[in-house]
């Protein structure tokens, strides 16, 4: 019945290139519209992100906290589960982070107390996912209502907590101690120079490779194990997967709980890498974000990688650019963010059929032409 | 009946009609003459088209090429407004009727006079009176339609097409829910139509329904016309022949069964729904070794409750089951798993939502439920290098065709994605295997391999429940009948006594005088 088929590389390249191409068009328009040359923008904002190492740097800062964020939504949606409470997963690993590092960075050395946090941090994340995950599972309240709702709870607590807790003696702004150099995550350019390089200063750090490690961790489990295959079973088709045996109850706790872990594990980056302490609102959105980022990258870890540098480049270019142009603000920035959403996710399928339809033109007429050599 | 073949009326004429999409090419270059006033069959496996071009009639769809003439007049039907304007109705597989209307509010509906809804009531009732009367159409009209069993419910369906003026009635596969009396009676009302000048275009598989109602017959395969015959100037195997393009056997060769142990049992089942509705009531029945049990009924009886009762998927509310030596009950329930373990395989009546995973790949489908097994998986990880190698022997032994372990499961037709399900479960050699609608949506040359195969493995000693809508299967392979009735078991028949008339009636709760004195002992 196939006469022609569209190649896959159609669905896996080509497709989300034209969504980011419009994205950009469209963005170009509104760039015209308040009398900047969009290709100079465009020029700053590359450059901005990618031309110099403390741009590269940020950039890949950015990133990191993208692939968790967006590894934690990927990892949720392959079992069919929207997970929108990322940011509130984590704020908390970040707390349970920035807790062990104030406990510990008196006694221990850095590479005791790294393990310390990072299972602190998919701890508190995981268990923030706990919650929903339970409601969802054995009392039937929607996920998405529940996760979104963490979110407000996460913040409510760390307010308190913050505030009343934590907030040193004698100071106004709500944010903890500096943590001692032993808890702080190796920024890159320490890293590379036990290598004897070098590499300007800039936040990017060690997490970055951690978070390339949960890339493959992910890949693993979800496509080379068998909870892996379950998790997909019950994400593509639930009824199926009841008949293959699979405990959908007892799956949704389990893949909310690595869900949130991943997502708790932005505070690695954020709190012990960024920060060196605890404050309010460090998620600033990254959480959402992940949303994009797993839409854009196919729920798939190299997709997510790609997608989380795309908006590490969005973020960093975009505070050049307003930093250049006195004519673009912040919020102009956001629009550029959003309609990359909006294109890559919202509307990805828009454009689907006519390439589709393209490529089917293109078979047939490579086929005609292919009969007419054979004729003659 | 026909007419002078000089100077023919045709109520609709399809010249070169093309249609694709995307990568489908569903209707390739389609051409077909239907004569007013006859019953037109166009018959074809699932898959070939057939639907595709019922849509493009209807206006539902428009052609990518080619021309529609209605009663000698070129339409260009863009919606399906334009087609019931150009008097040509249609009756859908799964019928358009809202359950909590009367059937008079159903069939005015959207076709009202007026804003006023009593004045379009009134004319309607004197309008459907006289087509009643005309078309021996009886249905009584101030009935709710989830009152009505299905056959009148069709009924409705047919009046309210002839409410809004068809003269070409298109019915798709319409005795699917139908009693074999029901199918008689309706092809009577057929017979009514045509005398009365209407024209009916009757879509159907079952080559069966093509001899007993149509003067002329259309084959249609893989999106191409591929034969018109004369009814009266065919037969079954030509007919089955032009469908699958090469020779079938219909027939099942098979020797008396030798049925020795119970394997399965259940007292008493009962098992309620969410609604609270009792699905299953005190059903008692057992499956032997060596033995094919067939459950015959009207789809929505209980058939999929009880197999899916005894696949673990569902728990009993009473009574119980008992597989081996484990009972199932309300308090012990079970789970597929568990079931799987117990030695029993399930092939479920849903293919495509329960059988495989439409976006996996074939070698995952073809582990969907054996996932955890060991020879799959290592201490972590699994092993792909198996997973695939098994697949492919699988896919060999079974001749799946395209024989591509990594192609997604979608892509394969009707019949080579139910061999591979059926491979699956086979070859964990099962002592019971629950098999639901084997040969639904499976085109005839795969039918032919599925029930060899199947009363082979009867043969090696299984013991099978099957259970299919299609009473031809049923009584082909069973052993025994089982005929269900609103979840319970109306009567059990030997395959040897059963036939189409006994089975009806059955479907229908009247149990057969020929068979009352035979159970009456019994139960």
């Amino acid at each position: 019945m196939n006469d022609s088929k569209i190649p896959a590389w159609v669905n896996v390249i080509v497709l989300p290139l034209i969504n980011i191409f419009f994205a950009f068009a469209f963005a170009a328009i509104i760039f015209v519209a308040v009398d900047v040359n969009p290709i100079e923008a465009a020029q700053v904002m590359v450059a901005g992100a990618l031309g110099y190492q403390e741009g590269i740097g940020y950039t890949m800062y950015y990133a990191t906290n993208f692939i968790f964020t967006g590894l934690a939504v990927a990892v949720a949606f392959s079992a069919g589960l929207f997970n929108i409470g990322g940011e509130g997963q984590a704020y908390m690993g970040g707390l349970g982070v920035g807790l062990a590092c104030l406990a510990l960075d008196h006694t221990l050395p850095f590479w005791a107390i790294l393990p310390i946090t990072m299972v602190a941090s998919m701890a508190f994340g995981a268990l923030w996912a706990l919650i929903p995950a339970y409601l969802q599972a054995y009392r039937g309240s929607h996920i998405v209502i529940t996760t979104i709702m963490f979110n407000f709870i996460a913040s409510a607590l760390m307010v308190y907590l913050m505030v009343n807790v934590l907030k040193l003696d004698g100071q106004m702004a709500p944010v903890s101690r500096l943590f001692e150099e032993s808890a702080i995550m190796p920024a890159f350019h320490e890293i590379v120079a036990w290598f004897g390089l070098s590499f300007s200063q800039s936040p990017m750090n060690l997490s970055f490779f951690i978070a390339l490690g949960c890339c493959v961790l992910v890949w693993l489990l979800l496509w080379r194990t068998r909870w892996g295959f379950a998790i997909r079973a019950m994400g593509a088709s639930p009824s199926a997967a009841e008949y293959g045996g699979i405990n959908s109850k007892k799956l949704t706790i389990v893949v909310m709980l690595i869900s949130g872990a991943l997502s708790g594990m932005l505070g690695l980056n954020e709190v012990q890498g960024f920060s060196y302490q605890l404050k309010l609102d460090f998620v600033a959105g990254y959480g959402f974000t992940g949303i994009a980022v797993c839409l854009i990258g196919r729920n798939h870890p190299i997709g997510i990688i790609l997608a989380s540098l795309l908006f590490g480049v969005l973020y960093q270019g975009g505070a050049e650019l307003s930093f250049d142009f006195p004519n673009i603000d912040r919020e102009m920035i956001q629009v550029v963010q959003a309609l990359v959403v909006l294109f890559s996710g919202a509307l990805s399928l828009m454009l689907v059929k006519p390439t589709e339809r393209f490529f089917v033109y293109l078979d047939q007429k490579k086929k005609a032409a292919a009969k007419v050599e054979a004729g003659a | 009946m026909s007419n002078n073949s000089s100077d023919t009326n045709f109520a609709l004429e399809l010249q070169g009609i093309d249609k694709r999409f995307g990568a489908v090419h569903a209707n390739k270059n389609i051409s077909l003459q239907v004569p007013a006033g006859t019953i037109h069959g166009i018959i074809g496996e699932n898959g070939a088209g057939k639907s595709t071009l019922m849509n493009i009639i209807y206006g539902f769809y428009t052609a990518d090429a080619g021309e529609i003439k209605i009663n000698g007049q070129t339409q260009h039907l863009t919606n399906s407004k334009e087609a019931i304007a150009h008097g040509i109705g249609m009756v859908h597989q799964h019928f358009m009727l809202i359950d909590n209307f009367t059937v008079l509010e159903n069939v005015i509906l959207g076709a009202e006079s007026g804003p006023m809804l009593n004045e379009s009531l009134s004319k309607a009732r004197t309008e459907l009176e006289r087509l009643a009367k005309e078309y021996q159409l009886d249905v009584p009209l101030d009935a709710l339609i989830e009152d009505l069993p299905v056959g009148l419910q069709q009924r409705v369906e047919i009046l309210k097409a002839l409410y809004r003026g068809a003269r070409i009635l298109i019915l798709d596969e319409p005795t699917g829910v139908l009693t074999p009396q029901e199918t008689d009676h309706l092809f009577h009302i057929f017979d009514a139509l045509r005398d009365q000048g209407v024209t009916i275009l009757l879509i159907t598989h079952k080559l069966r329904e093509i001899l007993a109602a149509t003067n002329n017959v259309s084959v249609m395969r893989q999106g191409e016309m591929v034969a018109h015959r004369k009814t009266a100037e065919t037969d079954k195997e030509e007919l089955a022949e032009l469908m699958v393009g090469r020779k079938v056997r219909l027939k099942v060769d098979k020797q008396q069964a030798e049925a020795s142990k119970t394997l399965v049992s259940t007292h008493d089942l009962t098992y309620t729904d969410v609604m609270g509705v009792d699905r299953l009531k005190k059903v008692s029945m057992e499956i032997r070794s060596g033995e094919v049990v067939g459950i015959a009924g009207v789809s929505g009886n209980g058939q999929s409750e009880l197999i899916n009762s005894l696949a673990g998927l569902l728990a009993p509310a009473s009574g119980s089951i008992k597989i081996g030596d484990t009972e199932i009950t309300a308090d012990n329930p079970s789970s597929p798993d568990s079931v799987r373990k117990m030695s029993v395989g399930h092939i479920p009546e849903d293919r495509l939502h329960m059988g495989l995973i439409k976006q996996f790949s074939a070698e995952e489908s073809a582990i969907l439920g054996h996932q955890n097994l060991d020879k799959y998986n290592g201490a972590l990880l699994n092993k792909p290098k198996v997973i695939q190698s098994e697949c492919e022997r699988l896919m060999a032994e079974w001749d799946v065709r395209p024989q591509d372990p990594k192609l997604r499961s979608s892509l394969f037709s009707g019949g080579n994605q139910q061999k591979l399900i059926i491979a699956r479960e086979v070859d964990q050699n099962p002592d019971v295997l629950l098999i639901g609608q084997p040969t639904r949506g499976v085109d005839i040359g795969a039918i032919e391999f599925i029930h060899k195969r199947i009363v082979e493995l009867r043969d090696e000693g299984k013991g099978i429940l099957l259970v299919s809508v299609e009473l031809d299967e049923i009584m082909a392979l069973s052993d025994r009948i089982i005929v269900m009735f609103d979840g319970q078991v109306v009567g059990e028949v030997a395959a040897d006594q059963a036939n189409e008339k006994i089975l009806g009636m059955m479907m229908a709760n009247i149990m057969p005088d020929e068979l009352v004195a035979d159970n009456g002992g019994q139960s």
